[in-house]
């Protein structure tokens, strides 16, 4: 009794984490079977079929293919955006601020449904057909408001007075940002570089708005593919994304605690 | 360098004006070269508006900074020889102490950058951290740090913006006659901001007290503590007794008679502002004695006494109720009582006289607490 008692906190993470991973481990375990049917939801026999032919079925990696250049995309030109407008927003005081503070807003706050509608109004009045382009414009639109937070927390709790002492050591503007206001901001850059692209990648709604029959996303796939049947080549994808998510936060784990370890 | 002399700086009419308020009003000031000079004042006074200024982190308003014949006031901040130990360091958090140090070194293109900032770690017996980051030292080592990364640059002028403001008081002692040494080390211009006047007194060669945008006066520590200019100097700088009094006629010997609250004073007649009658008759605590050893002497009763050890401080109300503090060394005379009816006197020439037509609470820190 006492012991459980002592151990309450580890049991009740475990427990948390059990619950967020459960899925996870459902999508890598299910990408081994070898389904009956056409739905992939009853375990069969075991089968590395779908790990050794990941494209066999017929679109999935053009699907992925364009899920990716458009999240690369997206995330670097929200990422460049996302940073000006966070540095502008953290560093000078114009007018107008408060207005655009706001503004950068509202993307995070309108329901994916009125904004992926009114995009496909616009690009229509426009003249631009749907498709990957038009897809790639709506996802930097979203992804620049969730960069701007995540840069303008960075910038805004950076000493100002360590550009002043770059100055002051001789360093000129571009010296400084290069040298010192840029690598001091950069885990906040990352950071909104990371979520733009996974925000992008996953993106269902406002994609299924612009897009044409030739720019399918990945999880337009997917969604496509679940009325008819769940193709075993759709787990192996999700384990693989999940796989490089997970080592891309380990490594940065391990790189971050070996420097400080040195340092 | 003493090889190649820069020369003086120079502040000519240099003035800066806010929004809101003017942070410092036309002031001229001379700093000699190879001077460790304290800009003293408290806060809010314009010392650091004014040592701004001369980094080039902030635009005067008008007037001109010289360093030797150059007017360096429309040169930008990264191109002047002029660098700065900030109040909080600023060391860059995301490189190792010798790439902080060798910093300035390498924006001029400098091939031993490194050697030389090795060198200038050694300096502040640093060496060992070159390869750690700030975060992992100790505030007075990251002190330390920011000062070899500013002196590595052999600068015209150093400054030095409240540098030990953020240490503790031991540590401090410690930083101040470390910063000495240096200095005569390296025979740089210090320029050295602070609103502690004690500080300013133990390290300067030279003091400017400031106040409220204006220079009060400037002077040796010794000059502004026995001949302060005014009410706010002599009470910013250690305690001031102000005896309001009146200057009644010439007693011979390079001496005048004056009046103080009715009992008769003599004051040395060259301690007199010119054309001044109503005077504030200044004697230090020290320059009291208890008992009658001086030529002045009042009569008065102790309220209060405090023992430090080196000496006693003592409260003593005179006649018309104005309290006056009396620092008594412990040198074995005897000590007086709290209740007790005390004699004190003190030699005239020891007193400092100011026109009394200003305010005699200037500069204090404890207002309130003394009025006669």
């Amino acid at each position: 009794m006492k012991w459980i008692k002592k151990h309450l906190l580890l049991f009740a993470a475990l427990a948390v984490l059990g619950y967020l991973l459960l899925p996870n481990v459902v999508v890598a375990v299910f990408s081994f079977n070898s389904p009956r049917g056409r739905y992939n939801y009853e375990w069969n026999e075991f089968s590395a079929a779908a790990w050794l032919d990941p494209c066999g079925n017929p679109g999935i990696c053009e699907a992925l293919g364009l899920s990716l250049r458009i999240g690369l995309t997206a995330s670097v030109v929200a990422t460049i955006l996302g940073t000006l407008v966070a540095f502008a927003l953290g560093r000078h005081r114009f007018r107008g601020r408060s207005a655009t503070n706001l503004l950068i807003f509202m993307p995070m706050a309108t329901p994916e449904v009125v904004m992926g509608s009114s995009l496909l109004t616009l690009f229509v009045m426009a003249g631009m057909p749907s498709g990957s382009l038009n897809i790639t414009i709506a996802h930097i639109v979203f992804c620049v408001s969730f960069v701007v937070v995540a840069v303008k927390a960075r910038v805004s709790s950076l000493d100002p007075r360590l550009e002043e002492a770059a100055a002051d050591l001789g360093a000129n503007p571009l010296q400084t940002f290069l040298r010192v206001t840029l690598p001091l901001a950069a885990p906040g850059i990352a950071a909104g570089a990371l979520l733009a692209f996974s925000l992008s990648f996953d993106d269902y709604i406002i994609t299924n708005f612009n897009a044409s029959p030739s720019s399918i996303t990945f999880p337009m796939y997917v969604w496509g593919a679940a009325q008819r049947g769940t193709p075993v080549e759709i787990f192996v994808v999700g384990t693989v994304m999940f796989l490089v998510a997970l080592s891309i936060v380990v490594i940065g784990q391990i790189l971050s605690s070996r420097r400080e370890r040195k340092a | 360098m003493a090889e190649n002399p820069s020369g003086d700086l120079r502040l000519v009419q240099l003035s800066k004006e806010f929004d809101t308020f003017t942070a410092v009003h036309p002031l001229d000031l001379t700093i000699p070269q190879g001077e460790f000079f304290a800009l003293l004042g408290p806060s809010g006074c314009g010392k650091t508006t004014t040592l701004r200024m001369v980094a080039g982190l902030e635009e005067p308003t008008s007037g001109a900074i010289y360093i030797g014949d150059t007017d360096i006031s429309e040169i930008k901040a990264f191109k002047r020889n002029v660098n700065t130990v900030f109040q909080n360091y600023a060391l860059f958090p995301h490189m190792r102490i010798l790439d902080n140090v060798a910093f300035g070194l390498k924006r001029r293109g400098d091939k031993n950058a490194m050697a030389k900032a090795q060198e200038a770690l050694e300096l502040v017996e640093l060496g060992h951290t070159a390869k750690k980051k700030p975060n992992q030292l100790s505030g007075g080592m990251q002190q330390r740090v920011a000062l070899a990364r500013a002196i590595v640059n052999r600068p015209d002028v150093l400054l030095l913006d409240e540098p030990l403001g953020a240490l503790d008081l031991k540590l401090r002692r410690q930083m101040q006659i470390e910063l000495k040494r240096i200095q005569a080390d390296v025979g740089i211009t210090f320029i050295h901001v602070t609103h502690d006047q004690e500080e300013a007194m133990t390290m300067a060669d030279s003091v400017a007290v400031m106040n409220a945008g204006r220079l009060e006066q400037v002077g040796s520590p010794a000059e502004l503590y026995d001949r302060p200019a005014s009410t706010f100097v002599a009470n910013f700088l250690g305690q001031s007794n102000l005896l309001t009094s009146r200057i009644t006629g010439d007693a011979g010997e390079g001496l005048s008679s004056a009046d103080c609250h009715g009992y008769p004073i003599l004051v040395a007649t060259e301690n007199i502002p010119d054309g001044v009658s109503d005077v504030f008759v200044g004697v230090r605590p020290e320059k009291f004695r208890l008992g009658r050893h001086g030529r002045n002497q009042l009569k008065g009763t102790v309220t209060d006494d405090s023992f430090t050890g080196v000496a006693t401080q003592y409260l003593v109300r005179l006649p018309w109720g104005f309290e006056v503090t009396v620092i008594q060394p412990n040198d074995g005379s005897p000590r007086a009582k709290v209740g007790e009816n005390v004699d004190i006197s003190w030699e005239p020439g020891s007193e400092f006289i100011l026109d009394a037509s200003q305010d005699e609470d200037a500069g204090m820190l404890d207002t309130g607490l003394r009025h006669g």
